[in-house]
C-alpha cells in the first residue's frame, strides 16, 4: 500500500506542495492528459516548470497578489496549472461551470472583478467577446486551443504558450523572483473561490483557504488510505468543489497522478485505459453504467446470460458481506464468489474501466439501494459521503467495512458535527469557508452564535453514529406527536421501488404520515401485461385492486424499515392512495427538474388529503388537466384509499446516541 | 458567412473547366459547361436533381472523359486522367452516398486516405518493420489531427457501420482529409441530415477551408447552406450552366428561379 504522506510543517500552501513533490520526486508522473490518441504525461518537475512559466507570464499582465483569476474550460492539464500559478502570484482561481452560457457568466465574472481569464478555445472566448462589453474590468483573455483562433487580432488575447514563453524569458532574467513569490504565500490566504449553484438567489463566491483545503485533503487522503502511486481521473467540472478536492488539493497533498480525458465523450474508453484506484461521479453516472451493461448482456449469447444471472445472484447473496469482510459468509459461497469473480465480476469491473479501483464515492443525490448494493456486490468498494461546496466537499465519509445505505458515513476526522434544535445538521471544522467574497451579511448568516456553519440539511444520528441525511431542514415538519417528518426522506424511500414514479407524503402538524402515489406507467404496465391484468389507460390501471396490492406492499415494505428506526418510526405511512393522473410540470405539479411542489399539490388535491384523513375509503374526484396542445379536459375518478401496516418502533436508544457525539467530539 | 478576409484567401484560378460536354449514349448529361475554381474558394455547384451536377464532379476527379472540352487543374490541361492519378495531384472527394469500409473502425477508414503517401513496400509493411515503422507513426499522427479537428475522437475505434449517419459522413470527410488534398470535391456532403447535423458539417467545411486552405467544390441542395458557406456558385440545369456568380447574384437570377420553380421547357 501507499507509504504514509510527508509531513505538512513546511509545506502550507499549494504552490509549496507542488515545488516539494518536484524537488522530491521529480521524475515521477504529475498528470497525463490523452492528446492525440496518446497519453501525453508531465513529471512533477515539468508541471512545476510549466507553472512557474505561466505564473511569471502572468506578471506581465499585472496579475498582482489578491486579484482572481476565472478560469473556464473542461478538464485540461494547462487550466490546473493556470490554478496554481495564480496561487503562486498570492492570487485566487475562480473556476467557472464551462457548458455555462455567455449571459450566465457576467454575474460571477463581475461579481469577482475578473481582469484575467483563461479560458481553453474558441468556444469560450467567443463567450467572453461576446459580454466583454458589459464587463469593464476584463482586460485580458488568455486561451489555451489555438485552434480557429488564428482570425482573432485583438490585442487583448494571449495564447497560452506566449504568456509562458514571457514567463521563461522573465525567469532567465531574475531567476530568484518565482520561489520569492511562492514564499510570501500564507495558509491563511485565499486559495480558491468556487461558487454556489445559486438555486436560491443569485451565486455567492465561497473563499477557501490553503489551510481549509489542505486540513480536508490530508484528511480524506488518511482516511482512505491514498498515496502517490493512486490513478484519479478528472472529468467532473473543474468550478465543483469535488474536482477541486479529489482531482487538486489531494493530488497535491497525496502526490497521485491527475488524468485528464480526451474529451467528454471519450471518458468511458479513457477510464477503462487509465484504470483508476480513486473514482468519484454522480449516482446518475452509476445508472448509466449499469443501464448499458443490461442493454449489452441482453444481446450476450444464452451461455454468457445465464453465467451472469447466477453469479449475480451469488453477489447480491454474499459480494458486499465478502468486501467488508464481515464473518458470517458460508464456506461454499465463497468458493461460488472466488468462481464468479473468476468468470464474472473481474471481466465486468475490467469492462467499466473499475478494475483497478480501491475506493470509489458517490454523492449528490440519493443512491437507490440495489444500484449501490450491485456495485458494491461485484468488488467494488463504493462509498457515500456528505459535504458542500461550504464545507470543502469534507464532512461525512463511510469508513471502509462499515458501509449503511441510507446514511452518509461517520463525521469525518477533525470535523465535529451536530443537529441542530430544529434537526439542522452543524459542522465545525477547519476545512470551512473563511467568507463569502464580499458578502459579510451571507457569512454571518450561516454561522450560529457558536461558530457552528449551517448546512440547510435536516438530519440525525443512527445508533451507530452514522448521519442520516433527510432532507432540506426548511422542508420539514413535525407531527402533532413532537416526532420530526421528512417528507423527501419518506417519498425517496418509496421512489426506489421501480413502479412508483412520484411520491408525495404528508404529515405536517397532523397526527400521521399520509400518501398519494403516482405509479410508473411503464414497470406497472409491464407488470401488469405479464399478470394478464387488462387496463385501458393510466386511471383504469391506478384504481386495479392488484396494483393497489402491489403498492401496498412496497409502503408496508418502507414502513418496516422505518419502524426499525427510532428517529422516523413515527413517520410510517398510515394511510395511501394512487392518484388517478401523473403528477406533471405542465400542470404545475412538479417544478421543470421534476421535485414534486408539496403545497400546490396540497391545495389542489384537498379533497383527497381530507379524505385521507377523515378515514373515508374513498373518494370522487374531478381534476383539469392541460394537454400538451394546449387544450384542456377533465379526468374524473372515484380514488380508493387503503390503509398500510405499521410496526411497532423500538424503544429509542439514548445512549449508544451519547457516545456517538463523544466521538465526534474527539 | 464569408469571412471578411475572404479576399486575401482567394488567389489565381486553380481549376479551369472549358466547354464540357458529356454523353452517355444518347442521353447528354453536360453540354458547353464553363466555369473556373480560384484557389482557397468554396465553390458550390447546384441544380435540381438529373442537372449534372454529380457528373461534372465525377468529369474533374477523372472517373468519366468528357467527349468535348478540356479540365485545366493548375494551369495544365489534362488529357484522359483517372481517379487514381487525379488524387496523386492532389483532389480528394467524398460520396453522394457514404463509400466507407463499413466494417472496419473510423481510424482505419482514415488511414486508408492515407495510402497514397505510403511509401514502404508491401514486404516492409508486412513485417512492419524499416521504414514502414516510422512511416506509419507519421501516418497515425496526421489521422490522428484530423479525428481531433472533426472532434470523432470517442468513436476512434468504432466500426463504422455503427456509427449514425451524420457521424459516418464526417468520417468519409476525415478520410479525403487524410490524403491532404488540395483540391476537395464534396457530393452533398450534408443530405439527410438533420439541422444540428448541418450546423456541425458547415462549420467543419469553413474550419477547413480556413485552418487547411483546402480549394473546396460543394455540391448541396439545402439554399441556405449554400447561401451561407460559398464563395461563388454554378448552376446546372439539365446539363448547361445557366447561372454563375455570387450567391446575391445567383439568388436573383431569373433563369435560378424558374429551374428551381420548374417553369415548362
Amino acid at each position: 500500500m501507499n507509504a504514509p504522506l510527508r509531513p505538512a510543517q513546511a509545506a502550507d500552501t499549494f504552490p509549496k506542495l507542488l515545488l516539494d513533490h518536484a524537488r522530491v520526486r521529480p521524475y515521477e508522473t504529475c498528470m497525463r492528459e490523452k492528446d492525440l490518441g496518446i497519453w501525453q504525461a508531465w513529471t512533477w518537475a515539468q508541471v512545476a516548470d510549466e507553472v512557474r512559466a505561466f505564473a511569471l507570464g502572468l506578471t506581465t499582465l499585472g496579475f498582482a497578489r489578491g486579484e482572481n483569476l476565472a478560469i473556464i474550460g473542461d478538464n485540461r492539464p494547462q487550466l490546473y496549472w493556470a490554478m496554481a500559478s495564480a496561487q503562486c502570484l498570492g492570487g485566487v482561481p475562480v473556476p467557472l461551470y464551462q457548458d455555462a452560457v455567455a449571459e450566465e457568466m457576467i454575474y460571477i465574472l463581475a461579481d469577482a472583478d475578473v481582469r484575467v481569464a483563461v479560458v481553453e478555445d474558441q468556444e469560450q472566448v467567443d463567450k467572453l467577446l461576446e459580454i466583454k462589453g458589459r464587463l469593464p474590468r476584463l482586460e485580458y483573455i488568455i486561451y489555451e486551443d489555438p485552434r480557429g483562433m488564428r482570425h482573432y487580432k485583438q490585442n487583448f488575447l494571449h495564447r497560452y504558450g506566449e504568456l509562458q514563453e514571457r514567463g521563461r524569458s522573465l525567469h532567465r532574467d531574475f531567476p530568484a523572483m518565482f520561489d520569492a513569490e511562492v514564499a510570501q504565500g500564507q495558509d491563511s490566504d485565499v486559495a480558491i473561490m468556487l461558487y454556489t449553484s445559486g438555486t436560491t438567489g443569485k451565486p455567492k463566491g465561497v473563499c477557501h483557504t490553503h489551510r481549509a483545503l489542505i486540513v480536508a485533503a490530508r484528511g480524506g487522503c488518511e482516511f482512505d488510505r491514498l498515496g502517490p502511486s493512486d490513478e484519479i481521473l478528472s472529468y467532473l467540472p473543474m468550478a465543483w468543489v469535488g474536482d477541486n478536492l479529489f482531482s487538486y488539493a489531494e493530488a497535491l497533498v497525496a502526490g497521485f497522478t491527475i488524468n485528464c480525458p480526451e474529451s467528454g465523450d471519450t471518458v468511458m474508453t479513457d477510464m477503462r485505459e487509465i484504470g483508476p484506484t480513486f473514482y468519484f461521479a454522480p449516482p446518475r453516472v452509476f445508472e448509466n453504467l449499469l443501464t448499458q451493461l443490461t442493454i449489452r448482456m441482453e444481446d450476450a449469447s444464452r451461455i454468457k446470460r445465464w453465467l451472469f444471472k447466477y453469479f449475480l445472484a451469488v453477489a447480491r447473496r454474499c459480494g458486499a458481506e465478502i468486501l467488508d469482510r464481515r464473518p458470517g459468509v458460508r464456506t461454499k459461497d465463497r468458493l461460488l464468489y472466488a468462481l464468479g469473480h473468476l468468470l464474472v465480476y473481474a471481466p465486468l469491473r475490467n469492462v467499466l474501466g473499475m478494475s483497478r479501483i480501491r475506493v470509489a464515492y458517490t454523492a449528490g443525490a440519493a443512491i437507490g439501494p440495489d444500484l449501490f448494493r450491485f456495485y458494491r456486490s461485484i468488488g467494488i468498494n463504493l462509498k457515500q459521503l456528505y459535504g458542500s461546496t461550504e464545507t470543502c466537499a469534507y464532512v461525512c465519509l463511510q469508513p471502509d467495512g462499515q458501509i449503511k445505505l441510507d446514511s452518509v458515513g461517520l463525521p469525518a476526522p477533525g470535523v465535529e458535527v451536530k443537529i441542530g434544535e430544529n434537526g439542522e445538521v452543524l459542522v465545525k471544522s477547519l476545512a470551512m469557508l473563511r467568507e463569502y467574497y464580499k458578502r459579510p451579511d451571507a457569512t454571518a448568516e450561516v454561522f450560529d452564535e457558536h461558530g457552528y456553519f449551517r448546512t440547510g440539511d435536516a438530519g440525525f444520528f443512527d445508533p451507530d453514529g452514522h448521519l442520516k441525511i433527510i432532507d432540506r431542514a426548511k422542508d420539514v415538519g413535525r407531527l402533532v406527536s413532537g416526532a420530526v417528518f421528512a417528507p423527501n426522506y419518506i417519498e425517496n424511500k418509496l421512489k426506489f421501488f421501480p413502479y412508483v414514479k412520484e411520491a408525495v407524503a404528508f404529515g405536517h402538524d397532523r397526527d400521521m404520515v399520509c400518501a398519494f402515489i403516482n405509479i410508473d406507467l411503464g414497470a406497472v404496465g409491464n407488470w401488469a401485461e405479464r399478470r394478464g391484468i387488462a387496463y385501458s389507460g393510466y386511471t383504469d390501471l391506478a384504481a386495479k385492486p392488484e396494483v393497489y396490492q402491489l403498492i401496498q406492499e412496497c409502503v408496508e415494505q418502507i414502513n418496516a424499515e422505518l419502524a426499525a428506526d427510532p428517529m422516523v418510526a413515527d413517520s410510517q405511512v398510515h394511510r395511501f392512495l394512487v392518484l388517478h393522473k401523473e403528477l406533471d410540470p405542465d400542470d404545475d405539479e412538479l417544478t421543470r427538474t421534476r421535485k414534486v411542489r408539496r403545497g400546490f399539490i396540497a391545495e389542489k388535491y384537498a379533497v383527497l388529503v381530507d379524505a385521507l384523513y377523515g378515514g373515508k375509503e374513498s373518494c370522487f374526484i374531478e381534476t383539469e388537466v392541460k394537454f400538451e396542445d394546449g387544450r384542456k379536459g377533465n379526468i374524473r375518478a372515484d380514488v380508493k384509499i387503503r390503509d398500510a401496516k405499521v410496526f411497532p418502533a423500538p424503544q429509542p436508544k439514548s445512549a449508544t446516541q451519547q457516545m456517538r457525539k463523544e466521538a465526534a467530539h474527539a | 458567412m464569408s469571412l471578411p478576409a475572404a479576399s486575401a484567401r482567394i488567389g489565381e484560378t486553380m481549376l479551369s473547366v472549358e466547354s464540357i460536354s458529356l454523353a452517355f449514349g444518347g442521353v447528354k448529361a453536360l453540354t458547353e459547361v464553363t466555369f473556373d475554381v480560384r484557389e482557397g474558394e468554396i465553390r458550390a455547384i447546384i441544380g435540381p436533381n438529373g442537372a449534372g451536377k454529380s457528373s461534372m464532379l465525377n468529369v474533374i476527379n477523372g472517373v468519366y472523359h468528357p467527349q468535348q472540352g478540356t479540365v485545366r487543374f493548375k494551369g495544365e490541361a489534362r488529357r484522359k486522367v483517372d481517379p487514381h492519378q487525379a488524387a496523386a495531384q492532389g483532389i480528394a472527394r467524398t460520396f453522394q452516398n457514404i463509400a466507407l469500409f463499413k466494417g472496419m473502425t473510423v481510424l482505419d477508414n482514415i488511414m486508408t486516405g492515407r495510402s497514397l503517401k505510403m511509401r514502404a513496400t508491401l514486404l516492409e509493411q508486412a513485417i512492419y518493420l524499416g521504414r514502414n515503422r516510422r512511416e506509419e507513426l507519421e501516418h497515425r499522427a496526421k489521422v490522428e489531427e484530423i479525428i481531433d479537428f472533426l472532434q470523432i475522437e470517442h468513436v476512434r475505434k468504432t466500426p463504422v457501420g455503427r456509427l449514425p449517419y451524420g457521424l459516418q459522413k464526417r468520417v468519409e470527410l476525415a478520410r479525403a482529409l487524410a490524403a491532404e488534398p488540395v483540391l476537395l470535391l464534396l457530393d452533398e456532403p450534408m443530405a439527410g441530415m438533420n439541422v444540428e447535423e448541418k450546423q456541425d458539417m458547415c462549420r467543419f467545411i469553413l474550419d477547413v477551408n480556413d485552418e487547411f486552405g483546402t480549394t473546396i467544390v460543394l455540391i448541396e441542395h439545402d439554399m441556405g447552406v449554400v447561401m451561407d458557406i460559398s464563395d461563388r456558385i454554378v448552376v446546372l440545369d439539365y446539363g448547361c450552366k445557366i447561372a454563375d456568380g455570387y450567391p446575391a447574384e445567383v439568388r436573383s437570377n431569373q433563369a435560378v428561379i424558374d429551374a428551381y420553380l420548374g417553369v415548362a421547357h
